[in-house]
């Protein structure tokens, strides 16, 4: 008797499991005129403000070009990545075999966008990143399919190496969280630093996404060194400057990072993040048309203030837009459609860009300083950067 | 008895298994294959927990190491040599719960508890922190393994499938046959009395180190499987929450009863994606739901016929005055 | 001098890990029920400094408050669910506490949100005392390892010199004879674990403005308190101490000196502890 209930029951689960399966796709079907967006992001935790933003950026770009792209309607498919490497398999799939995408978006953590870039290589499914910074996604695992319209992690750190070497620093510590997007900038810092001749006292690190700098922090007192290297990003970033802030080191050992320590974190560090130099593609006061429209339509529309973020979502719609319009919206004929997408000129707050041959964007990096709460462009630190794309076997 | 039972079970779930993909869409076959791969890992459990007393908080430690050693086996382009790698990946799991076991079968009861997830702790650290393997990035496999037969390709999700499903029907198999034994015999007689046991002669630290080292073995060749599946590793995969996701299938399904393992499994993940179509905060359902469960299920769904006749022999005897 | 600070780093932390494991050692050693949502408190903690400081202006009145609320979720909790474990086997407790951890982490998904917050540390004690020549150390962390002193103090002279700590110890040692004796148990057990939350919570509180609020808190200390109590022994409250404090000597250098390993350090601490006793430093066999 339990034998032949444990048989029903298990027929009778999978029966209707393969019945609903079955009817599913049949529905979806019905509107395949529409584009059928996946946007992954995280929507949840310590980059949820980063997602957002991203999301935000992304469907104002759209509505600016009358809510189609190629003269399609979109149709959004949404995933809370949650900033999770574990879930992000199951995550991508879920868009890309159960709700069958055109174009998946995303994503913020590095470690989670490289399951992206799996899945979409396995699947070929075009992806557009608009700001996780894994080296790799546009390096070793480049693709023609996989494009990114933010940055590598090689290219906010690089030029930083420059602007302190010329600052008379000679001895550096750097301190950042043990994760993709912190080493790969700390090593970019390195290789520039070094090259000029500046030496690296000592590399720190402690796991993601703990905030307990304190040992750190009193390490670096103890090291005296010229300067301070770092990368920290959201909240973290905050706690960090005001913690050294707290251990009375800011005005004694100056501390630089990489523009993400004072992006959309300035209000909460208030007088602990002041004055402090850093290098991003993006800042305060940049001073062109489109930045200035740009800035003005978002915050309008979403009543708070556009930040790096919402400017690479914004460039990634620019960026479909553009390529869907140059193959009159087609996604027949996919070499053609990333043929059209590599020759966008993308029309950015940032100021205009190109595709690089990895699918990463040439950008110029500025030098900002934190006044208030703003972070005020004072130059341009490196022009044109380009990641070197390293290990990509892409358009030699 | 019993073996009937297991049998008729096992052929008819092997059968609707097998007959699954001709009716499935492609994403509910990657389901499927997952909820197996899992299933063999709740099974390696069981024979610890359901079998052996055992409670190991700690088990998914060498389900993460298994997969572990196919990524970094893995060459960076070509498909990694089935062959090869699954038995690397079984030793290093084996070994792993070798140290592991020597160490925490000294320990009993709570202790035990705590110590088995402490050391799972260790190694997810381990690969957390350090950059051995992508720290908490986790790291990728480009391509499945291959088996090295013309006809049978791991890349394509129904090969994958198949050679899943055949694996799980061979260590369900496998541990039934280990039950019957002499060996399994002797370990369930230590769940029930480990003093007694040793009163007779048994050394009981050395069977309970032979089952641990069997169910991480069993547990690593779940690990391989999603690895492969996957081509992704993460530290999250022997992260203490996932040991405490296959204890709770373990219990839904009913412990000590092999199928209730498969049936725990098939539950939870089918719960999983049910839940979390009805809100975002589906943990919630499924944490009540495991309470539920504990207090006044704790046989699960195998165990549901026993406890429903318990409940209704012992009302019975309430209503007919009996003590 | 430096490493004077690094010793400072160590003790507050220690002390801090102590006040927290101190609550599921007691819940262990006198109730025998295995607590994997003991964490949930401490993360339940924090996040009530986080919204009470934000309705009353400032952590003082923040904090009584939020240990009678934490109190009280202690107290309904015991009587609701926890008693129910007490002659259960201890998987069914493991499982249980598991379940109430992912309840706990939801409903405060729901309540609070998922963001990482900062909670301000009240002016008086904002300042930072200079040390060495380069740097100063915060006057809100000595704060904490004063009050977490001061907590053990009065931990150590309540179980051993008052008649509640008596009633206490009868009833870890022998419960049914203590019932006999007229001592009510089922009171002296809800207010064990009433007192065993609210001092996690309490932790949770006053290092928030350290340590931040984030969703993940509560899982991260409950693995390093179950590390605790096992070097320490399971019920002793001098083996959390002294267990505490060699971890947070151990993760803070770990840190600074072997970097890669100091997540490993503490468990490794924690298997030759074990090899030579296996139940503890102070356990009781």
């Amino acid at each position: 008797m339990t034998s032949r209930r444990k048989f029903v029951q298990q027929v009778a689960a999978l029966g209707t499991l393969s019945a609903a399966s079955a009817i599913a796709p049949t529905l979806a079907r019905a509107q395949a005129a529409k584009l059928r967006v996946g946007l992954m992001l995280p929507y949840t935790g310590t980059f949820a403000a980063l997602g957002n933003a991203i999301t935000n950026g992304f469907k104002l770009a759209i509505e600016e070009n009358e809510g189609k792209v190629g003269g399609r309607d979109i149709e959004y498919f949404t995933v809370d990545d949650e900033s999770e490497p574990a879930k992000a398999t199951d995550n991508a799939n879920r868009l890309v075999q159960r709700d069958k995408v055109d174009v998946l978006v995303g994503t913020v953590h590095s470690g989670v966008v490289m399951a992206m870039v799996k899945v979409a290589r396995d699947s070929q499914t075009l992806l557009i990143i608009p700001n996780a910074g894994a080296n790799a996604a546009t390096g070793s695992q480049c693709a023609p399919n996989i494009f990114r319209t933010s940055f590598t992690n090689w290219q906010p750190a690089h030029p930083m190496g420059k602007v302190m070497y010329d600052k008379g620093h000679r001895k550096v510590v750097t301190l950042t969280w043990k994760y993709g997007a912190g080493e790969e900038s700390i090593e970019s810092f390195k290789e520039a630093f070094t090259k000029l001749g500046g030496s690296i006292a000592k590399e720190m690190y402690l796991p993601f996404p703990n905030v307990e700098f304190q040992p750190f922090i009193t390490e670096i007192g103890s090291l005296k060194p010229d300067a301070v290297f770092v990368f920290f990003a959201g909240g973290g970033a905050v706690k960090f400057t005001k913690d050294y802030a707290a251990a009375g080191l800011k005005d004694k050992i100056p501390l630089y990072g990489s523009g993400f320590l004072t992006d959309g974190t300035l209000e909460a560090q208030g007088a602990s993040a002041q004055g402090l130099l850093t290098t991003l593609h993006y800042g305060d006061g940049i001073e062109n048309a489109k930045n200035k429209q740009f800035r003005y339509a978002y915050g309008k529309k979403y009543g708070v203030q556009a930040d790096v973020y919402a400017v690479q979502g914004y460039d990634a719609g620019l960026l479909l837009g553009g390529g869907l319009a140059a193959v009159k919206g087609s996604f027949g004929d996919k070499k053609a459609l990333y043929a059209a997408l590599e020759k966008v000129k993308v029309d950015s707050p940032r100021g205009a860009w190109t595709m690089s041959r990895a699918h990463n964007p040439i950008q110029d990096i500025y030098l900002r300083r934190v006044e208030g709460n703003a972070n005020q462009v004072i130059g341009v630190a490196w022009k044109a950067l380009e990641d070197p794309a390293r290990g990509c076997k892409m358009g030699a | 008895m019993r073996t009937r039972t297991l049998v008729l079970s096992l052929l008819a779930g092997v059968a609707v298994l097998a007959f699954f993909p001709a009716l499935a869409e492609k994403f509910y076959v990657q389901l499927v294959t997952k909820i197996m791969i899992l299933s063999i890992f709740a099974l390696s459990l069981d024979l610890l927990v359901g079998y052996s007393g055992l409670v190991s908080l700690g088990h998914a430690a060498y389900f993460g190491v298994a997969a572990y050693t196919l990524a970094l086996a893995a060459p960076a382009s070509d498909p990694a040599n089935f062959w090869l790698t699954l038995p690397l990946s079984l030793a290093a799991s084996a070994f792993t719960a070798l140290v592991i076991g020597a160490l925490v079968v000294r320990t009993s009861g709570v202790y035990f508890i705590m110590v088995t997830l402490a050391f799972a702790q260790m190694v997810y650290y381990f690969f957390h922190d350090t950059r051995v393997a992508g720290g908490s990035d986790g790291m990728y496999i480009d391509t499945r393994p291959s088996i090295g037969i013309a006809a049978v390709d791991l890349a394509d999700d129904l090969h994958f499938y198949y050679m899943v499903l055949a694996l799980l029907a061979g260590v369900f198999v496998l541990l039934a046959l280990i039950l019957r034994s002499p060996f399994g015999r002797a370990l369930q007689g230590i769940k029930v009395n480990e003093q007694r046991m040793r009163a007779l002669g048994f050394a009981t630290r050395r069977y309970k180190l032979a089952a641990f080292v069997l169910a991480g073995t069993l547990a690593g060749l779940a690990g391989y499987l999603a690895a492969a599946k996957e081509g992704y590793v993460n530290p999250e995969l022997m992260a203490w929450h996932q040991s405490g996701v296959v204890l709770m299938m373990l219990i839904l399904g009913g412990m000590g009863t092999l199928l209730g393992a498969v049936i725990g499994t098939f539950s939870y993940v089918l719960l999983q994606e049910w839940f979390s179509t009805l809100t975002k905060h589906w943990l919630l359902l499924m944490g009540g739901f495991i309470i539920v469960t504990v207090l006044l299920f704790p046989q699960g769904l195998a165990g549901l016929p026993r406890t429903l006749a318990a409940r209704s022999r012992s009302g019975l005897r309430e209503k007919n005055g009996d003590a | 001098m430096e490493w004077l600070i690094q010793i400072l780093n160590s003790v507050q932390y220690g002390l801090l890990l102590f006040l927290v494991a101190s609550g599921l050692t007691l819940i262990f050693g006198i109730m025998g029920v295995i607590n994997l949502a003991h964490g949930s408190f401490y993360m339940i903690g924090a996040y009530l400094a986080f919204s009470l400081t934000q309705w009353t202006g400032n952590l003082w009145t923040a904090l009584p408050l939020g240990i009678i609320l934490a109190a009280v979720l202690g107290l309904v909790l015991e009587r609701l669910l926890i008693e129910r474990l007490y002659h259960r086997d201890h998987l069914h407790q493991v499982l249980l506490t598991f379940g109430l951890i992912l309840v706990f982490e939801e409903l405060r998904s729901i309540i609070v949100g998922d963001d990482v917050h900062s909670v301000v540390i009240p002016a008086i004690l904002g300042g930072s005392l200079p040390l060495t020549e380069n740097l100063s150390y915060p006057v809100y962390r000595l704060f904490i390892s004063a009050v977490c002193l001061a907590l053990a103090a009065a931990m150590y002279l309540t179980i051993q010199k008052t008649r509640l700590g008596m009633m206490i110890r009868a009833g870890a040692s022998n419960p049914e004879m203590a019932q006999s004796l007229g001592i009510n148990i089922r009171w002296i057990h809800a207010l064990v674990f009433a007192a065993g939350v609210a001092l996690a919570a309490f932790a949770g509180m006053i290092a928030a403005p350290v340590s931040s609020v984030f969703p993940g808190m509560g899982n991260q200390v409950l693995i390093v308190c179950f590390v605790v109590v096992v070097i320490g022994g399971i019920g002793s409250l001098k083996g959390a101490l002294v267990a505490s404090l060699l971890i947070g000597f151990a993760d803070t250098f770990g840190k600074v000196l072997v970097p890669e390993l100091a997540g490993v350090a503490v468990y490794l601490l924690m298997a030759i502890v074990l090899l030579f006793r296996p139940a503890g430093l102070f356990g009781r066999g």
